[in-house]
């Protein structure tokens, strides 16, 4: 076994629990143990950018000291949102953008040293997409997913900036794509891959984040989805928790599931069924056929 | 357009240094606003936005909502030949107008609800460490009242298990502290 830091970040803690499961599952089954970063705090998500240029880059920091103190080259994240908020702190430090080395040195007060640029931060998406563990996937995939026509829904965290935050194409990724074609799963074609579902608004403009969610979806229906795939624990809140609210799609919705759910049942994982059950919008009918209950059914 | 401007070059040169953004480049290609998936939403375009900033035009800048309903996509950044990341600076307009409390700049009505938002995310990390979404959102519905819009969720969200009841504090809390002080000391 492979030992991965890990940096879950507070929604996997919380309103993400299934996909801090799955993708500690996944990871397992695909040979690696994670390992919390300990003591590990908020990265600051989009309050803190939105509002106050320091915290947005101390916060992450703190993390990143923390990495490398603790000797590791290497932090792995599920999270879009906390991967972008590590990945631009640590590029603005290494860069030497004025107010990053100006938080960093401020850090040598707080904790006792500054970051010295030596930790990598991935995304999990990143770690999954590389050839090797495709391959692993394909192996593992007990039950392919065949048949089941998906979406995959990268946002913008995980493309933007591309100068700090992009391991591939940031208009046209393909990443999530081979991670599920992978598991056996049918890609669609759209355009929607990285258009914003505008997480940071989902309580102060509900409104305004209802009318993306209803694009987004729409047009993954349009192109033939049967379900959404995403990386992103904000992502998947905003698209899932309300469809219930949106007219066009309340008696008619469409699941949304984390890639790694996706990747438990193909792995015909025993704890898939109660990932998916805690979605808002049911998400067990689509994916029935790989579900094992369904399979000892029709047996 | 119908308001006469003298243009100056204050505003710009301040907006530039905050943020970091060579926004004199700019020549109105508009790629940013074609872009812009809440341009549906705002007052004024990102690309006005930003003409407006060259024109020193401060007040008209901070009577548009753009900056409280840019969500940070980076859209505009991806796509701007000058590279000015337009989100950056809308962030960087956002805290201008923060640091400014109350007056002319300070977001109204529904805009006041970001703010809102913001700062009830913000106090939970400073308590705990680590975000805590009941707390955030206790703050958030208490301050902005905008509890019906929510009711529904919420329910839901609390029968699927998804709003933990307790609180997770991380061990070294001094030193989120000490990073919170130090942001108010540069406000």
């Amino acid at each position: 076994m492979k030992k991965l830091t890990f940096y879950p970040g507070c929604s996997l803690h919380s309103t993400a629990v299934e996909y801090d499961e799955s993708t500690r599952a996944v990871f397992e089954t695909l040979g690696y143990t994670l390992e919390e970063l300990a003591d590990w705090n908020c990265c600051g998500a989009s309050s803190a950018h939105a509002t106050d240029h320091y915290l947005s880059l101390a916060l992450p920091v703190r993390n990143l000291v923390l990495a490398e103190k603790e000797g590791v080259g290497e932090v792995a994240t599920a999270c879009a949102a906390c991967y972008n908020a590590l990945r631009k702190a640590d590029h603005a430090v290494r860069t030497g953008a004025p107010e990053a080395v100006e938080a960093n040195e401020s850090m040598v007060e707080v904790m006792g040293r500054k970051y010295g640029g030596g930790v990598k931060v991935v995304s999990t998406l990143e770690l999954l997409s590389r050839p090797e563990t495709l391959a692993a996937v394909k192996q593992k995939a007990v039950q392919p997913l065949r048949g089941l026509k998906v979406a995959p829904y990268y946002g913008c965290l995980l493309t933007r900036p591309a100068e700090a935050v992009a391991f591939e194409d940031p208009e046209q990724p393909t990443s999530l794509d081979r991670v599920l074609e992978a598991a056996g799963a049918e890609v669609v074609r759209w355009s929607w891959k990285t258009e914003c579902c505008g997480a940071s608004l989902a309580l102060s403009r509900p409104e305004l984040l209802k009318e993306l969610a209803r694009r987004i979806i729409v047009a993954a229906r349009e192109a033939g989805a049967q379900a959404i795939a995403t990386a992103c624990p904000m992502c998947h809140a905003n698209l899932d928790y309300r469809q219930s609210e949106i007219p066009e799609l309340k008696d008619n919705p469409v699941p949304v599931y984390f890639m790694t759910e996706l990747l438990g049942l193909a792995f015909g994982l025993k704890k898939a069924p109660a990932w998916v059950g805690r979605h808002l919008t049911e998400s067990r009918s689509a994916v029935r056929a790989f579900l094992p209950a369904g399979k000892a059914g029709s047996a | 357009m119908s308001v006469a401007l003298v243009p100056s070059l204050s505003f710009m040169r301040e907006v530039q240094a905050r943020s970091g953004q060579p926004v004199s480049l700019c020549y109105q290609c508009k790629k940013c606003s074609s872009g812009c998936p809440l341009g549906f939403a705002m007052d004024l375009l990102p690309h006005e936005i930003i003409r407006l900033i060259q024109l020193g035009a401060r007040d008209r800048v901070f009577a548009a909502n753009s900056l409280w309903v840019c969500t940070g996509c980076k859209t505009c950044q991806a796509r701007c030949p000058n590279e000015i990341d337009a989100g950056r600076v809308m962030d960087s307009l956002r805290e201008m107008a923060l640091r400014a409390g109350a007056g002319p700049t300070a977001p109204k009505g529904r805009d006041a609800n970001v703010k809102t938002f913001h700062e009830s995310f913000l106090s939970t990390i400073r308590l705990f460490g680590r975000s805590y979404d009941l707390g955030m959102i206790a703050l958030y519905l208490g301050r902005s009242r905008a509890v019906s819009e929510h009711l529904g969720l919420g329910l839901n969200m609390v029968r699927k298990g998804k709003l933990k009841y307790l609180p997770e504090r991380i061990r070294r809390m001094g030193e989120i502290r000490k990073i919170f002080a130090k942001a108010r000391e540069k406000r």
